[in-house]
C-alpha cells in the first residue's frame, strides 16, 4: 500500500493534484462557515452551474486555459445573484435557482450544438463530476491555483473579525460603521474564486459539498466561531487528502470519493455531537 | 452636551410615513423611554437614528461631535443568532470594531474594554460559553454587553426585556439603571411601562401624534397607572 503511494507520489501530476486538492478544500471550508450561517449554502451550487455554462463556452472557443474566461464570468454571476437578491421582489433563493438551471441547460446545449469532440457525454460528465481532469493539471494551472488560494486565505484572515460581526448581526455591524454590503460582495467574489478552482477537483455538481459539509460537521462539535472555523479547515483538508489518496489507490473517481469522505466525516461528527448532548 | 438631536423627523418604509413630526434631544446621561402601540414605529425610529434607514424628511444631527457609529445598539434577536456558534467573548468584543478603523485585529485596549463591559453586565463567568446554549436573559445581557462595548456614551435598546421572566427583567433593569447612573445615556423602547418609568426621565409617546414629556407628565395624563 505505502509502496504504491510512494510510487505514485513520484509523478509530478499526482503531487500537483494533491496540492490543488488541499488548497481548494482549505479555501472552500473557510468560506463555508459564514455561508452556512447566513443561509447562503446554495450560492455555491448556483455559481458552480454558472461556471459550468462558461466552461462549455470556453471549450467551444478552444481556450487553452479556461480559467481566464470562467473566473471573471463566475465573479460577475456572484455579484448579479447578490444584487438581484437584495433589490427585486423575487426571493433570493428563487433567483439562485433561475440562474443555476439556466446556466446548466445553456451550457449543455452549447456543448451539444457546437460539439468539439466526439465524446460529448464524457466531456459533460467530466465538468459535472470533476473526473480525472485534476490529474492533467499543468504547472501554470497549479501556480494560478496557489496564487488565488493565498489571496483567499489572506483576505479571510485580515477580514476575520469583521466577517464575524457582519455574519452574526449585520444591523449591529452597520450601526457601528461597518459596511455589510461591501463584505457581502467580498464574500461573493471569494466564493466565485473558490468555485472556479474547485471545478477541476470535484466538478460543478459536487462543489457545494466541499463548502457546507466541513462547516456543518464542525458546528456539531464546537461552540465558538474560531473553533468552528479552525476545525472545518482541518476536517476539510483531511477529508480531501484521504479522498484523493484513496481514489488514486483504488481507482475511483476523485470528486465523488472526496465528497463521500466528507459525508462520512459529517455523519461521525453528528454522532459525536449527539452523544455529547445526550450525555449532559 | 447634546449627543443626538432629532428635528421634525418623518420615518417609514417607502413613501407613506409611519410616524412624523418627531423632535427630541438626547443629552449626556439622559434616560429616554419610547412607548407606543405595536406598529407605531418605535423600532423604525431607532433604526433611522442608527443610520440603518434613511429618514423620509427632517434630520438627525450630533451636535456634541459624537460619531453616528459610536452608538451602542441592542436590537430584536434575529433568526440567524439563535443557533449561531459563537462564544460570549467573541460577541462582546465585536462591539469594538467601530474603534478599529484600518486595524484588522483587536489590540490590548479592545480586550480590556470587552472585559470591563462584561464585568459591568455581570457575564464575566460566561466568557467562554457558547451563545446558543445560554438562557434568554443571559443572551440579552451578552447583547447589552456588546452594545456597551461599542459605546460608553449612548445606548439604544429595543425591548431589552422582551421574553424574559420577572427575575431576569428586574436584573436587566438594575443593570441598565446602574449604567445610566454612571453617566451612559439610554434610549429604551419598552412595553413594560410601569417598571421602566421608575428608572426613566423622559418619555416619547409614539402614536398619531408623537409627544415628548417628562415621566410625571406622562403619569398624570394616563391617570397614574402607566397605561
Ligand atoms: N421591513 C419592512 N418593510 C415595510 N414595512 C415595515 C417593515 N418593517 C416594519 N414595517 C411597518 O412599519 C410600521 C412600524 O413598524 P415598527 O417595527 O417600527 O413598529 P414597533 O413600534 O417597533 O412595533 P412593536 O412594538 O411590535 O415592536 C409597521 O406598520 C410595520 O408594518
Ligand atoms: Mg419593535
Amino acid at each position: 500500500m505505502i509502496d504504491k503511494l510512494v510510487m505514485y507520489l513520484a509523478y509530478p501530476f499526482v503531487r500537483y493534484a494533491l496540492i490543488v486538492g488541499v488548497l481548494v478544500s482549505l479555501c472552500s471550508s473557510l468560506l463555508g462557515v459564514t455561508l452556512v450561517l447566513r443561509r447562503y449554502s446554495f450560492i455555491g451550487d448556483g455559481l458552480s452551474h454558472v461556471a459550468f455554462g462558461t466552461m462549455a463556452i470556453a471549450t467551444v472557443l478552444r481556450l487553452s486555459n479556461n480559467m481566464i474566461l470562467v473566473l471573471p464570468v463566475t465573479i460577475l454571476g456572484a455579484i448579479l445573484i447578490l444584487k438581484a437578491g437584495s433589490r427585486t421582489r423575487m426571493q433570493g433563493d428563487a433567483i439562485l435557482a433561475v440562474i443555476s438551471v439556466s446556466a446548466l441547460a445553456l451550457g449543455y446545449l452549447i456543448m451539444n450544438v457546437f460539439a468539439v469532440s466526439a465524446n460529448i457525454s464524457g466531456d459533460v460528465c467530466a465538468t459535472l463530476f470533476g473526473s480525472t481532469s485534476i490529474l492533467t493539471l499543468g504547472q501554470s494551472e497549479v501556480w494560478m491555483c496557489m496564487g488565488l488560494s493565498v489571496v483567499v486565505i489572506a483576505v479571510f484572515i485580515f477580514m476575520y473579525n469583521r466577517l464575524f460581526s457582519v455574519t452574526f448581526d449585520s444591523d449591529f455591524a452597520k450601526a457601528t460603521g461597518q459596511k455589510p454590503e461591501r463584505y457581502n460582495m467580498l464574500i461573493a467574489i471569494l466564493i466565485a474564486i473558490v468555485i472556479t478552482l474547485g471545478m477541476n477537483l470535484v466538478g460543478s455538481l459536487l462543489i457545494t459539498a466541499l463548502v457546507i459539509f466541513p462547516a456543518l460537521a464542525s458546528m456539531r462539535l464546537f461552540g465558538s466561531f474560531k473553533a468552528v472555523t479552525v476545525s472545518s479547515v482541518i476536517l476539510s483538508v483531511v477529508c480531501a487528502f484521504a479522498g484523493m489518496v484513496l481514489s488514486i489507490m483504488i481507482g475511483t473517481p476523485v470528486g465523488s470519493t472526496i465528497v463521500a469522505a466528507d459525508l462520512v466525516m459529517f455523519l461521525i461528527c453528528c454522532c459525536i455531537g449527539g452523544l455529547r448532548r445526550g450525555g449532559r | 452636551m447634546t449627543l443626538i438631536s432629532v428635528r421634525d423627523l418623518a420615518i417609514g418604509y417607502g413613501q407613506t410615513p409611519v410616524a412624523s413630526g418627531i423632535s427630541f434631544d438626547v443629552e449626556e446621561g439622559d434616560f429616554l423611554c419610547i412607548v407606543g402601540e405595536n406598529g407605531s414605529g418605535k423600532t423604525t425610529l431607532m433604526k433611522t437614528m442608527l443610520g440603518l434607514m434613511e429618514p423620509l424628511s427632517g434630520g438627525i444631527t450630533f451636535p456634541g461631535g459624537m460619531k453616528g457609529s459610536e452608538i451602542g445598539y441592542l436590537g430584536q434577536q434575529t433568526q440567524i443568532q439563535k443557533d449561531f456558534p459563537a462564544s460570549v467573548y467573541e460577541i462582546v468584543i465585536s462591539g469594538r470594531l467601530n474603534k478599529c478603523a484600518g486595524r484588522p485585529f483587536y489590540g490590548k485596549e479592545d480586550k480590556d474594554a470587552a472585559a470591563r463591559s462584561m464585568e459591568l453586565t455581570g457575564i464575566t463567568d460566561l466568557r467562554n460559553r457558547c451563545y446558543r446554549n445560554l438562557s434568554g436573559g443571559q443572551q440579552q445581557r451578552v447583547l447589552l454587553s456588546r452594545a456597551l462595548c461599542a459605546s460608553s456614551k449612548l445606548l439604544l435598546l429595543d425591548e431589552p426585556v422582551s421574553g424574559l421572566d420577572p427575575d431576569a427583567t428586574a436584573e436587566m433593569y438594575r443593570i441598565v439603571k446602574e449604567l445610566n447612573d454612571s453617566g451612559v445615556a439610554v434610549v429604551m423602547i419598552t412595553h413594560d411601562v410601569d417598571a421602566s418609568l421608575k428608572i426613566a426621565r423622559t418619555v416619547l409617546c409614539m402614536g398619531d401624534v408623537v409627544r415628548l414629556m417628562t415621566v410625571a407628565e406622562y403619569l398624570q395624563q394616563t391617570g397614574g397607572q402607566g397605561k
